[in-house]
């Protein structure tokens, strides 16, 4: 095992974990803090890329531009979901067996409708910085850059830095905001909402719309790191739960902490035993992370 | 009715169907009866833990697969190893999978449950693909004989099994698969109706209540979860016969995992007669849509059903039975 190879596969694995911070902050808001287990949030992030991939191939309009403008239709599309989850389970108290299928039908019906749709074939999305890494991208400043910085691929970069905003306004919209903070107050309490003179459901609603809204991005960042078909939420699903439970839920630091985690211990696994082993990782951490740690590094206990 | 009726009425229905299949004798009608009663086991399988306990199995197509690749492994080291025993092979290494599952997660609540069955599945196929000697991802072919071996049972009797009852080995294959669907039907119905059967109950209704009385819940769960994954396993164990070639894509395929959940909760969750409903009904259905549009539309069929059936009908069409015909409130 050599030192380069090391240091290598640690910096491309913490660029992954940022990206999977994007994936699984949507899931850390639903499933963390609204208690809502949305399993279908890898299917909407797939739904994220094929949007990127459609603007990017009929109007040649950037992923991540494609990702900021179907922002608004995502975030119509979480509201709407939850409106039905609301009415047909949260409403009756019949939310446990009953709304899993439910997202689970969702995940399948939306797999299957875009293999029906656009075939099975791997899509994906071009724009110039696409295949270049950062020194070259920056041209005559790059050079200056050491060769381990100069190196690092924009396909990986842009995600994890698009990623990492999109994450830290997300933070600050919830620390900052009333509505954010009534977010987190509706995980708490959600009588004491009540008498604070907000209406649970439509905090509820707001902050499930602002999950599946980051799912349009995070799809846009997935199709710029790597070629999707349609079952490639599958491969997700195991990766953000883990990464939501590992950090502990409901907190989104520890959401930071998981995603970088799981990157690098995914990435060194797949440079030293091939990346055919790289998606039990996650698993394994996960069913891990469950049988003895289930409240997470930074969850409450 | 006992048990023991119930299995001999049972046997009996089963044989009639049999029966009118053989008259026609098309192999086409024992290809697609195999199918569909292949997803009653499985859906009996389902509901015995996530309609009798209500805690939700996402990985029924790894239960399935390992059933199926440990017939494989027995395949390439004996190849004369007899159907029932493959059955019984498979039944128990899932059993056994079922039981590690539960008891690295069921002492959490129901949505890690459900998770961790997700995440087992991939594990599996994870470890599956990079197993060679089953052929990783390439596959295995695993060749079907062409007449059942019934020379155990002397030269008459054998010559009767091959020539009367069952002429090629896919309608052998049929009917250890009508045999297994018997005995889960029968088994889930003997649960409903035993002291079990009221323990899994209290678990849906409220867990705490029921260990706060007494109830052995992470015993019970326990139970389930083995006797679960073990007619999964079982329904997974003549696969590589029936299909000849196996890849874990195939084996792990998503519909697997769908249609457990599905046919239990169109049918109805609350008895055994549910997922018998509803694996005939969407099975057949899929089976039609397979034939005469394509297979992605029977099982996108499948998962639009299962969404509204869930939000209009939790009670399935055995609920929906019940409320129209028998003026019960569901």
């Amino acid at each position: 095992m050599s030192f380069d190879l090391l240091v290598s596969a640690l910096i491309a694995g913490l660029l992954l974990g940022g990206f999977y911070a994007a994936v699984t902050v949507g899931i850390s808001i639903s499933f963390g803090i609204l208690d809502i287990v949305n399993i279908a949030h890898p299917g909407f992030i797939i739904l994220g890329s094929y949007f990127a991939y459609l603007l990017n191939s009929k109007f040649g309009i950037d992923p991540i531009l494609a990702g900021i403008i179907a922002l608004p239709a995502f975030y119509a599309l979480g509201a709407a979901v939850y409106q039905v989850y609301y009415v047909s389970f949260e409403r009756r108290g019949k939310e446990a067996l009953a709304g899993l299928a439910f997202f689970f039908g969702l995940l399948f019906i939306s797999e299957v409708l875009l293999v029906l749709g656009v075939g099975v074939d791997y899509r994906y999305v071009q724009a110039g910085y696409i295949d270049q890494n950062l020194g070259k991208f920056l041209g005559a400043a790059g050079s200056a850059l050491p060769k381990l910085i100069a190196e690092l691929p924009m396909r990986m970069l842009v995600p994890c830095v698009g990623s990492l905003l999109m994450f830290g306004a997300l933070l600050a919209f919830i620390k900052r905001t009333f509505i954010g903070r009534a977010i987190m107050a509706v995980a708490q309490d959600q009588l004491a909402l009540q008498l604070m003179a907000a209406d649970p459901i439509r905090i509820k609603r707001i902050a499930f719309a602002i999950s599946i809204a980051t799912a349009a991005l995070a799809g846009a960042f997935l199709i710029i790191i790597q070629p999707v078909e349609p079952s490639v939420g599958r491969e997700y699903i195991g990766r953000v739960f883990a990464i939501c439970v590992l950090g502990g839920l409901g907190s989104l630091p520890g959401t930071i902490i998981g995603a970088m985690l799981l990157g690098v211990v995914e990435s060194i696994t797949s440079t030293f035993y091939g990346p055919s082993w790289a998606p039990a990782v996650a698993f394994g951490l996960l069913l891990l992370t469950l049988a003895f740690r289930p409240s997470g590094i930074l969850g409450r206990q | 009715m006992r048990s023991r009726i119930f299995f001999v009425v049972m046997i009996l229905i089963a044989a009639a169907i049999y029966a009118i299949a053989r008259t026609y004798n098309n192999e086409y009608y024992f290809f697609a009866i195999y199918t569909v009663l292949q997803y009653v086991v499985l859906a009996t399988a389902w509901n015995i833990l996530g309609g009798y306990t209500g805690y939700v199995n996402f990985g029924s197509a790894a239960f399935f697969a390992v059933g199926a690749y440990s017939s494989v492994v027995l395949h390439k080291l004996w190849p004369d190893v007899p159907v029932p025993l493959l059955i019984v092979v498979g039944g128990a290494v899932s059993g056994l999978i079922g039981f590690g599952m539960g008891y690295l997660t069921l002492r959490l609540r129901g949505a890690f449950f459900a998770i961790a069955t997700l995440a087992m599945a991939v594990v599996l196929q994870t470890l599956i693909t990079n197993w060679s000697f089953v052929g990783g991802s390439r596959g295995a072919y695993v060749i079907r004989p062409q007449k059942v071996d019934a020379s155990l049972f002397g030269d008459t009797i054998a010559n009767f099994i091959t020539t009367v009852i069952a002429t090629s080995y896919l309608q052998y294959l049929c009917l250890v698969m009508f045999v297994l669907a018997v005995a889960a039907l029968t088994t889930a119905r003997a649960i409903e109706r035993s002291a079990l059967g009221y323990g899994f109950a209290t678990i849906r209704d409220d867990e705490l209540a029921a260990e706060a009385s007494g109830v052995p819940t992470l015993k019970l769960k326990l139970i389930a979860t083995t006797l679960s994954g073990a007619f999964m396993g079982m329904a997974g164990a003549p696969f590589p016969y029936y299909i000849s070639f196996i890849q874990p894509s195939s084996a792990f395929g998503l519909e697997y995992a769908v249609n457990s959940i599905a046919m239990p909760m169109i049918g109805g969750t609350s008895s055994w007669i549910g997922p018998l409903v509803g694996a005939v009904l969407l099975g057949s259905l899929q089976q039609w849509a397979t034939v005469n549009i394509s297979s992605a539309v029977g099982v996108l069929l499948v998962g639009v059903l299962l969404v509204v059936f869930v939000v209009v009908a939790p009670n399935g069409l055995v609920g929906l039975f019940k409320q129209t015909f028998m003026g019960k409130k569901a």
